[in-house]
């Protein structure tokens, strides 16, 4: 390093880092000083902890002058907007926030920010989909920076044993922004002594991603993000008991709906049986056959999915068979990264209750008990308390085959009967929609079915707000906009669990009951 | 044991003269301090200054050699009263602080202090959390100063300056027997930079000395008259001293500019981002030369006229750079100017903002206003003097909003601070949600402490927080309740750490000599954790400092509670459910008292994890639990997340084609506190959630049941395979042979 002459101005870096809190913002800070500090250079960083050390967001900011003998340059304590060379951002949305406070600059600003999310309580607590959308905020930082580099950091830390200070440093060296080589960057992991192989091997992939200016990630729209593609549908069906209803699906319904109905077939045979198969595209068939192929066929789409989602409700024998499947096991056993001979286990925690009892005896039984409310309450009782069963065992998984074999009589039970005329009633309203000439609000009153799901309370609720729903559509049938406007009532439903959002919406447009 | 050690960082207190000390802000204080000869320390810890009283902590070994006393206070207003050693010794002590919240528990002890004057230098070194970060209300340790008439160090935020300003502190302190606050902002304080060292130094006097000499001097106590002299005493003697002892020693700065007609006077803990407000207007450069003169405040009370008038004579406008309000250098100011008949114009909260973080932009854009109102020419021509030019994009007055502009809000979500992952205090909140379904909502009192993280999202729990250890005082008017036949009763939360500060008097007691009605819930998770898990009276570790495992129960009933509930699980929702609807619905009158006990998972993780790892190596039988959502039973209604908050708990994408919505999802930081599948289970939400364990080095015994069990369900998972192949349209997954 030469010292700067006094007619060139010394060259500094204003780097800020935004993180949260315990994603060891600090380490990297420390790394940055340390590089800066080793080659001769001035180095300041300054944090602001408070509770921000709580998984809220923090920033650090360091400032970096290159060496100026006999002359003690006097540096900020905070990032200026306008004014960031550098922002390493620890997570998307924090990349995003740092746009949001000028501190990513066109002419000025080198980005590195990991693509991965950390959701906040905010996006996690809506009954739905809340998820903020990563594509809109990477599109962003793109805008606004000089230039961007983005990849998912955390994913590769870990691939490498390490922790994302390590990936994050990496890139800023590939970057090749600072006048400091590669080997310097290493050369501080292996001062700091902790961990140091694993940092490396993160340290190195990163850069070598900086350094090749890697394409963008794509990055879904929250929508997408979170949902899977259907299958496609299978030439041959894996059992040949379905092979007729594979070849009913190709012959009787439109191609743009035989992947869902694969979907949907698989569900509710893996749900039930054969012959519910049969049953499902019993039910689908008249909504595909009144389907105009209107808006890509929308009507045995959402037909082909909605109807499945309805006839495989979720009950206990459900729960009881896909925690007993060995697939499941094996799951598991990856995830907690048991060797194939480790003694390994699990315990489930359910709390069934007397209706879901009741649910699943025959109707007959079950309206016998209800006319017994001291009997019914001493059941009540025995039955209503947490249990935890531990499912490796040979008790706990005899137990959980028990409940998932009364498969065989589901067919009978109240629980049944009540879904299916539930199931009824609404398809009779699509029905009416469809003869009513609005195939649209047809559309949108089979997508409304996303709101029943669950157990319980939840359940409850769903079904509640599904009525709700139901009943609001009855009152916009035959008035223009009526599928936007349900469509609009539906999001607004999955919005929060309090239903306040559908409530503004329902009084919005007059339909509040 | 608290949460960051700093074993490492304290040996370079042992660093001979002349090295060069490169560290955090706080470290560089404690290095000063033995530098400077002191004899005591203590303090209370909180942000910003947690980690100043961690380092002492952590550097007992090196005070001891040294012979200094430290100890960790009980409360601020303990540490200040310790100050009354160095009253008639000439000792040095220090205290620290986090201000202006410690200030105010504190004051009581100040003042007198501060009335009977001291013999030995005592420092106050106080955080001050102010602006951007802070976690209080936003009010300056300036009016402190003076209604108690202590002198206030300000010092330029480096090294350098700050270790200069203890040094000089206790001179002051001394040269006008008076105690000297020294602030520090809370960037100051994590302010990682470098300064020359200076020798450590044995008290000359020490506190031996004191006890086998000891002294009196009733005029140094307050006590009428005694107390009337000492007004006269600040007035006539103390203040002259410290205006003389200022000058002389030129504690405040001067800096020179060529628009002499012109001036900036500020704080010195302003000075470096008011010197980058210049630089980006060009009327400075990086190494402190600026344009306008300046003068530098690193004593910001009180101020000397001589100086003031000194720097203002001569000039056209003279612009004040005080951050917060009321503006009390301002007022003193102009005070002092029109005194003199000064005629400069004064400016300050016309140019800059009344309130709130002075940001380098803030101060840019105030001098900037400043300049063209006084002075338009220093933006008009070419700058005179060579001035550097920024690296990447060259500055003007100008250049000011962001190019792009700022995301619509809605595009990023808030993330405010929480309760960590493994919290114990997460499931006593999910409780009284649980509980409020039944019983209605009812009026809580916070406190301060991680639990005040319950009146954020998804808790909404807690109505008004006044102060630590407060929590059950601030439900006292609540307990009107009984009087007036009311039917619910007030809840008050109140952390261990609050508790012994001071909530066992002003809370409990109370609340038992004045008959309340209320619920009371202590948190108590062994350590003072919201201010970096420092060990308290109750903490169930051993400490081989001090003494700890001093229950809170006992300290209690000591206190006359009848009616307790000690919960020595908080993860067990359906108890604490229980204990808080038997404490909300007893008709029994007085206080009734639950305490949750847990320890603070932050610690215990830090104190376990290396024990497992060593077990582990060690190939004793170690057991590893996890928690975890099965997907397909997981509705996607994230009911679980909106009585947990875990940040562990988090949304994956459901892998199923027919599920739109995102599932839950436990991630790899879960510690198996097992809070969500509690939950799951208290609140009948779903029984998606499962804890798995995995046995490393099992018995024999163990291994054998495993097995035998593991080949019979084997044989049962894949006839029901079969059986499921026989309806099944997709391939159904290859699973491996197990054993």
């Amino acid at each position: 390093m030469t010292p700067q002459s006094d007619k060139r101005p010394p060259r500094q870096f204003n780097i800020a880092v935004l993180a949260l809190g315990g994603q060891g913002g600090g380490v990297l800070v420390d790394w940055i000083v340390n590089l800066a500090e080793h080659a001769g250079w001035t180095a300041q960083s300054t944090s602001v902890a408070g509770v921000a050390q709580r998984t809220g967001a923090t920033v650090y900011y360091i400032e970096l002058v290159e060496p100026t003998p006999g002359r003690t340059p006097v540096l900020a304590q905070m990032a200026v907007p306008g004014q960031v060379d550098v922002l390493l951002a620890a997570e998307l949305m924090e990349a995003g926030r740092a746009v949001e406070r000028g501190f990513v600059t066109p002419e000025r600003t080198l980005v590195v920010a990991s693509s991965h999310r950390t959701y906040a309580v905010q996006e996690k607590m809506v009954p739905g989909n809340g998820v903020a959308d990563s594509a809109a905020v990477l599109a962003l930082v793109q805008r606004s920076a000089r230039r961007l580099v983005a990849a998912d950091l955390q994913a590769l830390a870990v691939q490498h044993g390490s922790v994302i200070s390590a990936s994050l440093f990496g890139a800023l060296a590939g970057a090749g922004v600072l006048p400091f080589a590669q080997a310097d960057f290493e050369a501080v992991v292996q001062r700091s002594g902790v961990g140091v192989q694993p940092s490396l091997a993160a340290l190195r992939a990163a850069a070598e991603l900086a350094a090749r200016d890697a394409a963008l990630p794509t990055l879904p729209a929250p929508a997408a993000a979170m949902q899977q593609p259907a299958r496609p549908l299978p030439e041959r069906a894996a059992a040949p008991a379905l092979q007729n209803l594979l070849d009913r699906i190709r012959r009787d319904f439109p191609r743009p709906a035989w992947d869902w109905l694969g979907e949907g077939l698989a569900r509710v045979t893996d749900w039930q049986d054969t012959a519910y198969g049969a049953e499902y595209l019993d039910r689908v068939a008249p909504l595909a056959a009144a389907d105009t192929g209107a808006d890509g066929h929308a009507l045995s789409i959402e037909a082909a999915r909605w109807v499945a989602v309805a006839m495989s409700y979720d009950d206990v024998i459900r729960v009881a068979a896909l925690k007993t499947r060995a697939e499941r096991s094996a799951r598991l056993r990856a995830e907690v990264g048991a060797s194939a001979d480790a003694v390994f286990g699990s315990e489930e925690y359910f709390h069934p209750r007397l209706e879901e009892a009741l649910g699943t005896l025959p109707r007959a039984l079950a309206d016998w008990l209800d006319a017994r409310p001291a009997l019914r309450q001493a059941v009540a009782d025995r039955l209503d308390r947490g249990r935890r069963i531990q499912s490796h065992s040979l008790r706990g998984h005899l137990m959980l085959r028990g409940v998932a074999g009364l498969r065989r009589w589901r067919r009978g039970s109240r629980r049944h009967a009540q879904e299916m005329a539930h199931l009824q009633a609404w398809l009779q309203q699509v029905q009416q929609a469809l003869a009513g000439g609005d195939p649209a609000l047809a559309v949108e009153l089979l997508r409304c079915r996303r709101l029943v799901k669950g157990y319980s309370d939840t359940h409850a609720r769903g079904s509640s707000r599904f009525d709700q729903l139901m009943g609001a559509a009855r009152r916009l049938s035959g008035r223009p906009q009526a599928a936007a406007r349900l469509a609009q009532l539906r999001e607004a439903a999955l919005r929060d669990a309090e239903g306040q959002a559908l409530r503004q919406a329902l009084q919005a447009m007059d339909l509040a009951a | 044991m608290a949460e960051r050690s700093f074993a490492a960082e304290v040996e370079q207190l042992r660093v001979p003269a002349g090295s060069t000390f490169s560290g955090e802000g706080i470290l560089a204080v404690t290095k000063a301090l033995l530098e400077a000869g002191v004899g005591y320390v203590t303090g209370y810890q909180g942000s910003p200054i947690s980690h100043l009283m961690d380092v002492l902590a952590d550097a007992q070994p090196i005070l001891q050699e040294l012979g200094v006393y430290f100890e960790p206070a009980a409360s601020e207003a303990a540490a200040a009263a310790a100050l009354s050693a160095s009253v008639n010794y000439p000792v040095r002590g220090a205290v620290t602080w986090k201000s202006t919240v410690g200030t105010n528990v504190a004051s009581d002890a100040l003042a007198n202090l501060a009335s009977g004057g001291v013999t030995g230098g005592a420092l106050i070194i106080v955080g001050e959390d102010y602006g951007e970060g802070s976690s209080i209300m936003q009010e300056r340790t300036h009016a402190f100063a003076m209604k108690s008439q202590m002198w206030l160090l300000d010092p330029k935020p480096n090294l350098t300056d700050i270790v200069q300003a203890v040094h000089d502190g206790f001179a002051l302190s001394e040269a006008t027997h008076t105690p000297v606050m020294l602030q520090l902002r809370i960037r100051s304080c994590h302010l990682h930079g470098s300064f020359i060292t200076r020798e450590n130094r044995r008290p000359a006097f020490t506190l031996k000395d004191a006890l086998e000499n000891p002294q009196r001097d009733v005029n140094r106590i307050v006590l009428p008259p005694a107390s009337f002299l000492h007004e006269r005493e600040k007035i006539e003697q103390r203040w002259p001293a410290a205006v003389r002892h200022i000058t002389e020693q030129q504690l405040n700065d001067f800096v020179d500019g060529e628009l002499d007609h012109l001036g900036i006077i500020l704080l010195g803990g302003l000075y470096n981002n008011v010197q980058r407000a210049l630089q980006l207007l060009e009327q400075g450069d990086l190494f402190g030369h600026s344009r306008v003169p300046l003068y530098v405040l690193n004593v910001a009370y009180p101020l000397v006229d001589s100086e003031v008038l000194r720097f203002c004579r001569g000039k056209r406008a003279v612009l004040v750079v005080e951050e917060g309000q009321p503006d009390y250098h301002a007022q003193n100011l102009q005070q002092i100017l029109s005194r003199h008949g000064i005629t400069t114009q004064l400016h300050g909260k016309d140019l800059l903002p009344m309130g709130g973080d002075y940001t380098v932009a803030t101060l840019r854009d105030g001098i900037a206003a400043f300049l063209r109102q006084h002075h338009p020419a220093a933006f008009a021509a070419p700058v005179a003097v060579a001035l550097p030019t920024p690296l990447l994009r060259a500055p003007s007055a100008t250049a000011a909003a962001p190019a792009s502009p700022p995301p619509a809000p809605s595009l990023l979500p808030p993330r405010p601070p929480g309760l960590c992952v493994g919290c114990p205090e997460r499931p006593i909140f999910s409780s009284l949600k649980l509980v409020e379904r039944e019983l209605g909502t009812h009026h809580v009192s916070a406190d301060i402490g991680c639990h005040l993280f319950s009146i954020m999202p998804p808790f909404n729990l807690g109505a008004t927080t006044m102060g630590y250890g407060l929590g059950a005082s601030s439900a006292s008017a609540f307990a009107a309740g009984r009087q007036l036949g009311a039917g619910k009763k007030a809840i008050a939360f109140m952390g261990d750490g609050g508790f012994w500060h001071n909530g066992l008097t002003s809370g409990i007691a109370n609340a038992v000599f004045n008959r309340h009605d209320n619920v009371f819930v202590i948190v108590d998770n062994n350590y003072s954790a919201a201010t970096g898990g420092q060990d308290i009276p109750s903490s169930r570790a051993l400490n081989p400092q001090r003494s700890t495992q001093h229950p809170i129960e006992q300290a209690v009933r000591g206190v006359g509670v009848t009616w307790l509930r000690t919960l020595t699980r908080t993860y067990d929702v359906a108890a604490m459910r229980a204990a808080l609807r038997e404490a909300l619905t007893s008709r029994e009158p007085g206080p009734k008292v639950v305490i949750a006990q847990s320890e603070c998972m932050l610690n215990r993780q830090r104190r376990e994890k290396p024990q497992r790892a060593k077990a582990l190596k060690a190939g004793q039988r170690v057991v590893k639990e996890r928690f975890g959502v099965d997907a397909a039973v997981c509705s996607g209604d994230h009911a679980c997340m909106r009585v947990s908050g875990c940040p562990s708990l988090t949304l994956a994408p459901s892998g199923d084609a027919l599920k739109p919505d995102p599932v839950a999802h436990v991630d790899e930081h879960c510690v198996a506190c097992g809070h969500c599948g509690e939950v799951a289970d208290a609140a009948v939400l779903c029984p998606s959630f499962y804890k798995a364990h995995t046995v490393h080095h099992p018995s024999r015994w163990e291994r054998w049941r495993a097995r035998t069990s593991g080949a019979v369900v084997a044989w049962l998972q894949a006839r029901e395979q079969r059986s499921r192949a026989r309806r099944a349209l997709y391939p159904l997954p290859q699973t491996p042979p197990l054993r």
